[in-house]
C-alpha cells in the first residue's frame, strides 16, 4: 500500500510538471483563429494577438514588392489584404485560387502582417464538398457521397 | 469489366455481415460447422478485398481514364511505380487500401490460429469482420474509388465520359519514399486491429489467463514496428521532399500517426507485467483498446478536416461516419469492460517504488502523458472553441515544452528499467548496476560541456543516452560473458548466442539502442542553422564549414516533367568537396512545381540546399542553405529499431550449456522471476511460444 501511495506522489508530480509547462508552451504560441469577416469586429486587445486567417488566394492579387509579398485572401466574398513578410521563401503550392492559412497581426490600417504562410491546392486533387472540379469533365458518381 | 472491383467490395460487404451474424450464432449454438462456416465467410471478404484492392490497381496501370479517381490521380506519362502509389493518393484509394492491408492481417490471423483455441477465435472473427464491415461500408457506399466518370448531356441526362488524359499525381508525392512511407505507416496503423480483437474477444469471451497476451505480442510489435518506421518514413519524406530543413512539426496529421505508437509503446512494456505478475489487467485491456481508438481517430483526422493540416486530405463528409463508428467502438469498449470488469482483477500488487514493476509504470504513465499532450495541442481548436467560443491553435513551442522533458525522462527508465529486478531491487545492487553507467554518462556530459556546449536539453540528453549506451552494452557484455566462459567461443559470438537465446529481451535493448541514436539526431536540431541568398552564377555563400559556389543552371525534360537545376560548387576549407544539383521541377499535367531538395549527409550535419524560387523582385534564383547536425543519426537509429524489433520477433533458440543463474551478475539477468534457469539438450529445438 505505501509504495502505491509513493507511486501516487511521484506521478502526481510529474503531471502538475508536465501541465505547468504545457501552459506555457501554451500562452507561449497559442493563436487565434478568425475569419475573415470576423476581423473588423475584433477589439482592440485581441488585435494585439496572434491572428491565424485562412482563405483563398484571390485571382490576380498576388504582387511581388520588395520585402514582403502582397496579395488578398478571400472567404465567402470578403476580402483581406495581406502582406506576407516572412523569411521562408514562398510555397509552390502558393498562388492564384490556392487555399492559405496565414498567422501574424493585424496593422493599424487593417492590413494583415503575416509572417507565416502556408497553401495547399487541395481542390487540385480533391474536390472539397461543393466545389466544383477544376478539370473539363465534371463527374458525378453517387450523389450522396459528393455532398 | 472496369466496375468489376465494386462488385468484389459489394460481396465482401455481404459477407463480412455474414460472418458477423454467423460468428454470433456460432458463439451462441456451439454448432463446429457453424464456427467453420464464419471463418470461411472472413477468408472470403479478404480474398474479395484483394480482388477489389488489384482491380484497382489495374485500372491505374491501364490507364483508364474513363473511371473519376484514376483520371483524377494519375496521367499517362506517370513512371510505373508513382501509377502505383498512385492508388492510395486520395480518400478514396486509401481507404481502399485500408482495407486491402487489414484483410492481410485478418487472413492471417484467422489462417494462423484455425481450429485453435475454438474458446476464442470466433469471437474474434466477429469483432474483425465488424471492423472491416465499417471500412467496406466507406468502400462501397461513401468514397467507392469505383465511379465513373460523366458528363451532362441534353435534358439532365448524365453520360458516360472518358479523358485523354488524367491529372496526375501530386509532385510532392512523387518520391521514392512516397510509395513505401504509406504502406508501411498504414500497415502500422490496420495492425493494432488484430491485438484490439483478440482483447475484446478475450473480454467478452472471459477466455483465462493471459493467453491473449501471449498470442498477439508478436502481432502488436510486428504493427508497432511498421508505426515505427512509418512515422520515420514520413519524417524523412518531410525532411527531402517539403524544402523546409525540417522533420516534424507537430501537424495534426503527423501528431495522428504518434499517438497510437504513444499507446502502443506503453502496451508493448505493461503487457511484461501482466504476462510476469499478473498485474495491470484492467490498464492493459484499456491500452490495447486505445491505441484501436486511436488508430480509427487519426484517420478520422486526416481525412475529415476538422483540424486544418496542410496535408490533411480535403475536407469532406466522411467525418461523420468516423465519428459514427469511434462512439460505437467506444460503447462497445466500456460495456465490454463494465460488464466483465472482474474478469480483470491483478494477481499483485506493487512491492516498491525501485523494482521493474515501479519503472514500467512509470513508464506507461509518461507515454500516456504525452499521448495526451499531443491529442490536446491537436485538439485545442476544436475544444477551445467550444469551452471559450474562440478557435485557439498551439504550436510548436507547447509541444516541445511538454514533450522533450519526457523524451528525457523516457530516456532515464530505458537505461533504469533493464537493471532493476521485479518486486524490489537492493540499494547494494543498484549500487553495483548504475555505478559505472551513470559515471559514463557524466564524463559524457562534463567533456561536452567543457567542449562548450551550452543547452541544458542537449547536455542532458547526451548524458542519459552514454548513459543508456552504457547499461545496454554492458548487458550484453555481462550476459556474453558467462557464455563465453562456458563455451570458450569469443566474445562476439557468446553476444549473438546469447541474443539468440532470448530475442525478445535482447532484441529489446537492441530497440533502445535504436531510440538513443533517434534521440541524439533530435538533440541536433539545437544547434541548425539557415541562410538564404538571392544568387547567379559565380556568387558565393558561406554557411559553417562550407563556402557553395554557384556555377550555372541548367535545364532538363523529362516526359512527366521538366526542371531547372542549379550547379553548386561546395568548398571546405578552401577544397572542394563536392557538387550539390538542388532542383526545381514543372509538373505540365497539374500545373504543379515541387523542389528537389540537395543533400550532403554525414553522421556529422546535413548539408541542405534548397533551390527556393526566383526572388520576385530581381527575377534571381534564391538559394536556401541548412545545416543540419546529427539527422543522420535519426535514420540510422530508426534503422535499429527495426532491425531490434525483427530480432525480438524470432523464435528463441534454446541455450547449448545450461544458463547462469537469475541471481548470478545482475538482478535481471534472468529477465523472468518465475522461469527457472533452463538446461537443455539440442540446440536447435525452439522454445514453445508460451514461455516467451
Amino acid at each position: 500500500m505505501k509504495s502505491k501511495v509513493k507511486f501516487g506522489i511521484g506521478a502526481g508530480i510529474i503531471v502538475v510538471t508536465l501541465s505547468c509547462l504545457a501552459y506555457v508552451g501554451a500562452q507561449q504560441s497559442k493563436t487565434y483563429y478568425h475569419t475573415i469577416s470576423e476581423i473588423p469586429t475584433l477589439s482592440e486587445a485581441s488585435l494585439h494577438q496572434r491572428l491565424r486567417v485562412a482563405g483563398d488566394v484571390k485571382a490576380g492579387s498576388i504582387q511581388h514588392l520588395a520585402g514582403r509579398v502582397d496579395f488578398v485572401l478571400m472567404e465567402q466574398g470578403k476580402g483581406l489584404p495581406v502582406s506576407y513578410v516572412g523569411t521562408d521563401p514562398l510555397p509552390d503550392t502558393f498562388k492564384d485560387g490556392a487555399q492559405c492559412l496565414v498567422e501574424g497581426k493585424v496593422s493599424p490600417d487593417g492590413h494583415f502582417v503575416a509572417e507565416t504562410l502556408q497553401a495547399k491546392c487541395a481542390s487540385k486533387y480533391e474536390a472539397a464538398p461543393g466545389q466544383a472540379q477544376p478539370a473539363a469533365p465534371a463527374y458525378s458518381g453517387d450523389p450522396k457521397s459528393k455532398s | 469489366m472496369d466496375l468489376f472491383g465494386s462488385y468484389a467490395l459489394l460481396l465482401a460487404f455481404a459477407l463480412a455481415i455474414y460472418a458477423i451474424a454467423g460468428g454470433i450464432a456460432a458463439i451462441i449454438t456451439r454448432r463446429p460447422l457453424l464456427i467453420k462456416s464464419a471463418r470461411n465467410a472472413g477468408f472470403a471478404v479478404c480474398a474479395l478485398v484483394w480482388l477489389g484492392f488489384g482491380s484497382l490497381v489495374y485500372l491505374f496501370f491501364t490507364d483508364n481514364f474513363a473511371m473519376a479517381y484514376v483520371a483524377e490521380h494519375s496521367n499517362r506519362n506517370l513512371g510505373s511505380l508513382y501509377k502505383f502509389s498512385a492508388v492510395w493518393s486520395g480518400q478514396q484509394g486509401s481507404l481502399l487500401f485500408w482495407s486491402f492491408l487489414l484483410s492481410i492481417y485478418v487472413f492471417s490471423a484467422l489462417f494462423a490460429y484455425r481450429g485453435k483455441h475454438p474458446e476464442l477465435m470466433p469471437y474474434v472473427g466477429v469483432v474483425l469482420a465488424s471492423v472491416q464491415l465499417f471500412f467496406l461500408t466507406l468502400n462501397n457506399f461513401v468514397a467507392s474509388p469505383f465511379q465513373v466518370l460523366t458528363l451532362p448531356g441534353a435534358g439532365g441526362v448524365l453520360h458516360l465520359a472518358s479523358q485523354a488524359d488524367g491529372h496526375g499525381l501530386n509532385p510532392l508525392l512523387q518520391y521514392p519514399e512516397m510509395v513505401i512511407h504509406p504502406p508501411v505507416l498504414y500497415s502500422g496503423y490496420t495492425g493494432f486491429t488484430i491485438p484490439f480483437a483478440f482483447a475484446m474477444a478475450a473480454l467478452i469471451g472471459r477466455y483465462p489467463g493471459e493467453k491473449w497476451i501471449h498470442l498477439t505480442r508478436k502481432w502488436t510489435m510486428i504493427a508497432w514496428c511498421f508505426q515505427s518506421a512509418g512515422i520515420l518514413l514520413g519524417a524523412h519524406w518531410a525532411y527531402a521532399v517539403l524544402g523546409w530543413g525540417g522533420y516534424w512539426a507537430w501537424d495534426p496529421v503527423e501528431n495522428a500517426s504518434l499517438m497510437p505508437w504513444l499507446t502502443g509503446t506503453a502496451f508493448l512494456h505493461s503487457v511484461m507485467m501482466q504476462e510476469k505478475r499478473g498485474m495491470m489487467r484492467v490498464w492493459n485491456v484499456w491500452l490495447v483498446f486505445t491505441t484501436f481508438l486511436l488508430v480509427i481517430f487519426g484517420t478520422f483526422l486526416t481525412r475529415s478536416g476538422v483540424v486544418s493540416s496542410v496535408h490533411a486530405f480535403a475536407q469532406s463528409s466522411i467525418g461523420r461516419w468516423f465519428v459514427g463508428f469511434l462512439i460505437i467502438a467506444i460503447a462497445a469498449c466500456l460495456i465490454a469492460f463494465l460488464k466483465n470488469r472482474d474478469y480483470l482483477r491483478s494477481d499483485n500488487q506493487l512491492d516498491s517504488m525501485i523494482s521493474r514493476e515501479s519503472s514500467f509504470l512509470f513508464n506507461n504513465l509518461i507515454l500516456l502523458v504525452a499521448c495526451v499532450a499531443v491529442l490536446s495541442g491537436t485538439l485545442f481548436p476544436v475544444l477551445s472553441e467550444a469551452i471559450r467560443g474562440t478557435k485557439i491553435s498551439v504550436g510548436p513551442p507547447f509541444f516541445n515544452r511538454v514533450n522533450i522533458p519526457i523524451a528525457m525522462f523516457l530516456l532515464f527508465l530505458t537505461g533504469v528499467g533493464p537493471l532493476l529486478a521485479w518486486r524490489k531491487t537492493s540499494t547494494e545492487s543498484l549500487r553495483k548496476n548504475f555505478g559505472w553507467p551513470l559515471l559514463a554518462g557524466a564524463v559524457a556530459a562534463i567533456v561536452a560541456v567543457a567542449l562548450g556546449l551550452r543547452e541544458f536539453y542537449v547536455t542532458l540528453c547526451l548524458l542519459l543516452s552514454a548513459f543508456v549506451t552504457f547499461t545496454v552494452f554492458s548487458e550484453f557484455y555481462r550476459g556474453a560473458r558467462v557464455i563465453s566462459a562456458r563455451t570458450g567461443s569469443n566474445i562476439f559470438s557468446s553476444a549473438a548466442q546469447l541474443t539468440m537465446r532470448n530475442t525478445r529481451r535482447y532484441g529489446g535493448y537492441v530497440i533502445h539502442f535504436g531510440m538513443v541514436l533517434v534521440f541524439i539526431g533530435i538533440s541536433g536540431q539545437a544547434f541548425n542553422q539557415d541562410k538564404q541568398m538571392e544568387m547567379s552564377p559565380g556568387s558565393m555563400m558561406a554557411i559553417g564549414p562550407y563556402t557553395l559556389h554557384l556555377q550555372n543552371f541548367d535545364s532538363d525534360q523529362q516526359p512527366n516533367y521538366s526542371s531547372e537545376r542549379a550547379t553548386i560548387d561546395v568548398d571546405k576549407g578552401g577544397k572542394s568537396v563536392m557538387m550539390l544539383y538542388p532542383q526545381r521541377r514543372f509538373y505540365p499535367s497539374n500545373e504543379e512545381s515541387g523542389t528537389m531538395v540537395a543533400i550532403s549527409s554525414t553522421l556529422k550535419e546535413d548539408l541542405y540546399v534548397v533551390y527556393a524560387g526566383r526572388s520576385p523582385d530581381s527575377n534571381r534564383p534564391v538559394i536556401h542553405a541548412y545545416l543540419n547536425p546529427l539527422v543522420k543519426w535519426i535514420w540510422l537509429g530508426g534503422l535499429v529499431v527495426v532491425l531490434g524489433t525483427i530480432l525480438a520477433l524470432l523464435p528463441n533458440r534454446q541455450a547449448v550449456m545450461v544458463m547462469a543463474p537469475a541471481a548470478e551478475g545482475s538482478p535481471a539477468f534472468g529477465g523472468d522471476a518465475r522461469q527457472p534457469a533452463r538446461a537443455s539438450i539440442s540446440a536447435r529445438s525452439q522454445l514453445p511460444k508460451d514461455n516467451v
